[in-house]
């Protein structure tokens, strides 16, 4: 468990030729993200935000069809509606007689057409199964078809059914998404992208900590967990606006890492309890918040924010307003943490503790003082990314944090277990696999794919992509 | 309140096969940690591993001797899939690593794309895989009732189950405590203490820990078995939550003793049963759900762990000099 420090005369020099190169890759690669969300932004600009097309994401399952009169004609102007799981969304076709609708959640849907608004002339073929019920799933699209023609009274039940019962990723046969194989890589991977950011401001005071104590804090997929609750709870019972609530989530946040170290890890620490005893103790803690979390909230979806996401289409990318944002937001934090530790006196204190924290202590830095920094920092950080993935997910529940806590793990230990800018490295990298996986393997194994490549980096190279190689074993 | 309902209850739990079937799990983690002081944070996986290679094939018509030997098979086979990358690797690490390699399991067998095998996410029903179990039974059909307590002979929740579990149980015990004075455990608690004085020794320490991986793996597959036998196999109920709750029953109990495990499981489970019926019988339904009930009895079992491992990680049983859990 004790890091072994080599002989501290003979570390400087090295260390300093070290750390100048990581801050050089640092340097680079914030340049070069940056470069990316330009150039993202500026695709941004003159697309217009597309209402007809449901692109399925993460957060969105879509609906959709073609309505074709009995002739073969398409059928334009018909309205659509889908209710279900609170929501009701509709949509009129489009001039091929498609249409398309974005629902936010997994479940049933009753799907209805106006018929009143059908062609002059035509009915519905089958008018008993009128609203139709479909299961919608998060990234799929799922058809329901509406045949016209004239009525066939009872036999027309069973030909109908099966679009709806298909599970695979495709979209069904008459989805109207033309989406080639090229655009839903590209699309996958600005998914990747931008749930790798929300990730890396999640985990990034997980890295930080076991940086500085050593720790492994099973219990920081809670801290996020609890800036999206805090969230939810302002938006949603206290009717508060979304940016208001999300402050005061990350300082609701920033206050239990605050409270947290100060009620029980100074105390551990000053007891001299192991890092292993201590771990376990988190995995108690994370035991008590997941099941108090349910407690008040119960083991259902709680939703922050109630709109539907409004798609804007950035070239063959389609992805929710919201996400863009966030992905900015998560962006331009990122960069203010990689300036806090690179440029501030605090900021290069926390790194001198987190090399080694028997000689920053020996040359006046308070490392209890930072340490009780790096719980409150880390976790008002977990809180804006619990918020910001809610946002994502378009939900949150009280296991949540616990969900990612691994992906969260698989991240900080990829980058580097103890390096911030690793977590960043490790998290893009994990959100890209978790996203990108689903395009060759099902979509609900994806997180699998990720924790498998934790165990491949652990084989290959344990100390991670940015860490330093020491004594591990 | 009805006092003597809710004491039936609460013994009843104390030899229920699910307190065996966790009282197995934290054996084989008493192998793991206690002896060796491995930190396997991925029990659960193995239990559901073997929760697996017992359900599918009994179902598929298999006779119980092979349904259990592909069970042991597969625990062994993840055991030596987890030890090649981590048992080389520092004690916080295993602990990541073991954890998703038991959420893998869970997320790959809970995949729609599985459903042919291992039925998705709605797991496996009860009545395909128990047949073979039930038909060894030799205490025929009917329901006996021995003092307060009536079970069904041999269906499901039985008095059969019952038997088989605590004998195996048993036997488990019987078998560490063998262990503990070999030679052979010596050399896993000499790894446990100290791995550079066993190295220069000569012993390869790479090759105990592997072994104490797998057999403790083993017993986690069996209990597994165990576990899933009254009722169905759910990969959600088998996922994290149950690696903690082995680790709060074998700490509970005393880590690196012999009945420490089963100490804390019936302990674990009966003063779980006492809490939740306590309550439920005292609170009414307007101030606490029943599920908020459950939660709160979750809430404690968390709490008891956190305060276990920081004032007595040695548990009731267990002997602070002979364990520190920062042995690596």
């Amino acid at each position: 468990m004790q890091r072994t420090a080599p002989p501290a005369q003979a570390r400087p020099l090295a260390h300093r030729d070290n750390q100048k190169r990581r801050l050089g890759r640092l340097r680079r690669l914030l340049a070069g993200l940056i470069v990316a969300t330009g150039a993202v932004l500026t695709l941004a600009g003159p697309a217009s935000a597309t209402e007809g097309q449901c692109v399925p994401s993460a957060s969105i399952a879509c609906l959709g069809g073609k309505i074709q009169t009995a002739a073969g004609e398409p059928a334009v102007g018909v309205s659509v509606t889908a209710e279900g799981n609170g929501e009701s969304v509709s949509t009129t076709t489009g001039a091929d007689g498609s249409w398309s609708l974005a629902v936010t959640g997994d479940g049933d849907y009753a799907v209805s057409v106006d018929p009143a608004t059908l062609p002059a002339g035509e009915t519905l073929r089958q008018p008993e199964s009128n609203p139709r019920s479909v299961t919608a799933a998060l990234k799929q699209t799922r058809a329901a078809l509406f045949p016209l023609g004239t009525p066939e009274g009872e036999t027309g039940g069973e030909a109908t059914s099966s679009p709806s019962d298909s599970s695979s990723d495709e979209p069904g046969v008459a989805a109207p998404t033309a989406a080639g194989s090229t655009s839903k890589v590209a699309q996958q991977a600005v998914n990747g992208l931008i749930f790798g950011l929300l990730l890396a401001l999640a985990s990034v005071g997980l890295s930080l900590l076991y940086g500085t104590t050593g720790l492994s804090n099973f219990a920081h997929g809670e801290q996020v967990t609890l800036g999206a609750v805090l969230a939810y709870v302002g938006t949603q019972l206290m009717d508060l606006p979304l940016v208001v609530a999300a402050l005061a989530a990350v300082i609701g946040g920033a206050a239990s890492g605050w409270l947290q170290d100060w009620g029980i890890w100074h105390r551990l620490r000053k007891r001299r309890i192991g890092n292993t005893q201590q771990m376990i103790v988190t995995i108690g803690l994370s035991m008590v918040l997941q099941y108090g979390f349910q407690f008040f909230f119960g083991g259902s979806r709680l939703r922050i924010t109630i709109a539907n996401p409004v798609p804007v289409q950035i070239g063959p990318v389609i992805i929710s307003e919201q996400s863009l944002i966030s992905g900015v937001i998560a962006m331009i934090t990122l960069v203010g943490v990689a300036y806090f530790l690179t440029a501030t006196r605090v900021g290069r204190a926390t790194r001198a503790v987190s090399d080694n924290p028997a000689l920053a202590s020996a040359s006046g830095i308070g490392v209890e003082q930072i340490i009780r920094l790096v719980w409150t920092l880390g976790a008002a950080l977990a809180a804006l990314g619990g918020v910001l993935i809610a946002l994502y997910f378009n939900a949150t529940s009280w296991n949540m944090g616990g969900t990612i806590l691994l992906l969260m793990f698989a991240a900080v230990t990829l980058g580097g277990l103890g390096t911030a800018y690793g977590a960043l490295v490790g998290s893009i990298v994990i959100g890209l696999v978790a996203e990108m996986s689903s395009l060759v393997i099902p979509s609900d194994m994806r997180y699998a794919g990720a924790l498998l490549i934790l165990i491949f980096v652990l084989l290959v190279r344990p100390q991670g992509i940015l860490g330093r190689a020491e004594r591990i074993g | 309140m009805d006092w003597q309902r809710l004491l039936t209850n609460v013994v009843g739990e104390a030899f229920a096969p699910t307190t065996a079937a966790y009282a197995l799990a934290a054996i084989g983690l008493n192998v793991h940690f206690g002896l060796t002081g491995l930190l396997n944070m991925g029990q659960a996986g193995f239990m559901l591993l073997g929760a697996y290679g017992f359900a599918i094939t009994a179902t598929a018509g298999w006779p119980i001797w092979s349904s259990v030997l592909v069970a042991l098979l597969a625990a062994s086979v993840f055991g030596l899939i987890l030890g090649i990358p981590t048992l080389k690797l520092r004690g916080d690490y295993l602990a990541i690593v073991t954890i998703a390699a038991a959420e893998i399991v869970r997320l790959v067998g809970r995949s729609t794309s599985l459903t042919g095998l291992t039925g998705g996410n709605a797991g496996i029903a009860g009545d395909g895989f128990k047949n073979s179990f039930e038909s060894l039974s030799p205490l025929g059909d009917g329901r006996t009732q021995v003092g307060p307590f009536e079970y069904s002979n041999s269906l499901s929740n039985s008095w059969w189950i019952r038997i088989v579990a605590w004998v195996i149980v048993a036997l488990a015990l019987y078998l560490v405590w063998r262990w503990t004075r070999s030679p052979w455990g010596r050399v896993l608690k000499g790894v446990r203490e100290d791995e550079d004085a066993l190295r220069s020794l000569g012993k390869n320490v790479y090759s105990y820990k592997m072994q104490s991986l797998v057999l403790g793996g083993l017993f986690g597959a069996l209990a597994g078995i165990l576990y899933v036998l009254p009722r169905a196999v759910q990969p959600d109920s088998m996922g994290r939550p149950m690696t903690f709750y082995v680790w709060t029953i074998l700490l509970l109990g005393g880590a690196a003793t012999v009945f420490g495990p089963v100490l804390g499981s019936v302990l674990l489970w009966t003063i779980l049963m006492f809490v939740t019926s306590f309550l439920r019988e005292v609170v009414p339904e307007t101030v606490l759900r029943t599920e908020q009930i459950a939660m709160l009895g979750w809430i404690l079992v968390g709490l008891t762990l956190m305060l276990l491992v920081i004032f007595r990680p040695q548990g009731i049983l267990g002997d602070k000099k002979e364990l520190s859990i920062n042995a690596h």
